[in-house]
């Protein structure tokens, strides 16, 4: 008996790559059994309408998120630091398009 | 040489009926993803339906439609297996919505999905060109279908007591349906000598291995099958596919012209 009862199915996160697109994007999450099951749940629920040529499935539980809480020492000392955009910079005339 | 019309009937009906009866499960399905799934599943029966009947009519001529063939043939008109026209639920059951068991469904399209795949494949190389594009498109969609239904079976069969339970009786219940494939109509017949399709019963040990190969993954018994072979591509049904119809054809039926 390998097959998990419906209510201990875990989470999985679905990642969809478009046509166009170089990287593959999330586009949301689902419960199944196992990795082959999510596979072909999402293509079902996440590609009906040709919206992808690939698809990645990871468990939930192995992405670590950062905390919310913690927003303001991870990501506000970047808020001052301009230097870091390119924009910042004057690029003389004579090397053109860039 | 072309298929007759007969035959192309007996396809469509097929696809058209499953539809139908996978079609009920929509909005009702067990988890949002397998409904989902299903309803796909659904379409894609009704999307082969179609093309089988858009054939078959501009072959018939006259002021037959595919919407005609479809919704204004009576059930002894109905050549499908009779297999595809049982209800969602095992014998002894009441109809009530409740009553509908997965299990019932998943095995059904298990058993005639293993075969869609090899009809369509050698349908493929078909001499009626147009059946043969035909079958080249639905032999993708009955591969995925195939997929589906066969990982569901695994998992019902090696998954809890109960899901093994209604997995084996399903199969127990089903399984003497079949018998139906393997015994030729005289439309099949004709339509083998035309070269528009093989003999079915060639393509029983390819459809017993891959039956075999699932149900011991799934840990399933196969039933011991003898007795009664059903004649549903004859035109003689169970009392289920009135009802079907019934709900089916209703609408045009009762709008003859209405378009929407």
């Amino acid at each position: 008996m390998n097959t998990p009862a419906l209510k201990d199915w875990p989470l999985w996160e679905v990642f969809v790559r478009s046509k166009q697109g170089l990287e593959h994007k999330h586009c949301g999450s689902l419960h199944a059994a196992d990795a082959a099951q999510a596979l072909h749940m999402a293509r079902d629920v996440y590609t009906r309408r040709q919206e992808g040529v690939s698809i990645w499935v990871v468990p939930s539980a192995a992405i670590t998120a950062s905390n919310p809480d913690d927003k303001g020492e991870l990501f506000d000392p970047a808020a001052d630091k301009i230097y870091r955009h390119p924009t910042f910079y004057e690029i003389p005339e004579e090397v053109g398009h860039m | 040489m072309k298929a007759p019309v007969e035959y192309l009937l007996h396809l469509a009906d097929n696809a058209v009926v499953l539809g139908q009866r996978d079609a009920e499960w929509c909005g009702h399905g067990p988890i949002l993803e397998e409904d989902l799934a299903l309803a796909n599943v659904s379409l894609d029966l009704i999307g082969q339906a179609r093309l089988l009947y858009q054939l078959a009519a501009a072959r018939l001529g006259g002021d037959a439609t595919e919407d005609k063939l479809a919704y204004f043939r009576d059930d002894t008109e109905f050549r499908n297996y009779t297999l595809l026209e049982l209800p969602n639920h095992g014998p002894l059951v009441g109809y009530a919505a409740s009553d509908r068991d997965y299990a019932t469904t998943i095995v059904r399209n298990f058993l005639y999905s293993a075969l869609m795949v090899l009809v369509w494949d050698a349908l493929e190389k078909s001499a009626d060109a147009d059946l043969a594009a035909i079958a080249a498109k639905s032999l993708k969609e009955a591969r995925y279908h195939l997929h589906h239904a066969a990982d569901w079976v695994v998992k019902f069969g090696d998954g809890t007591e109960e899901s093994h339970a209604r997995a084996q009786a399903a199969l127990d219940h089903l399984l003497p349906y079949t018998e139906e494939f393997w015994t030729p109509s005289a439309a099949e017949d004709t339509a083998v000598a035309a070269g528009a399709t093989v003999d079915i019963r060639t393509l029983r040990a390819a459809w017993d291995a891959l039956v075999a190969d699932t149900l011991a993954q799934a840990t399933l018994k196969r039933p011991e099958v003898r007795g009664y072979v059903p004649e549903g591509k004859h035109g003689r049904h169970s009392e289920h596919l009135s009802y079907l119809l019934a709900e089916m054809q209703g609408l045009a039926r009762t709008h003859p012209n209405g378009i929407w």
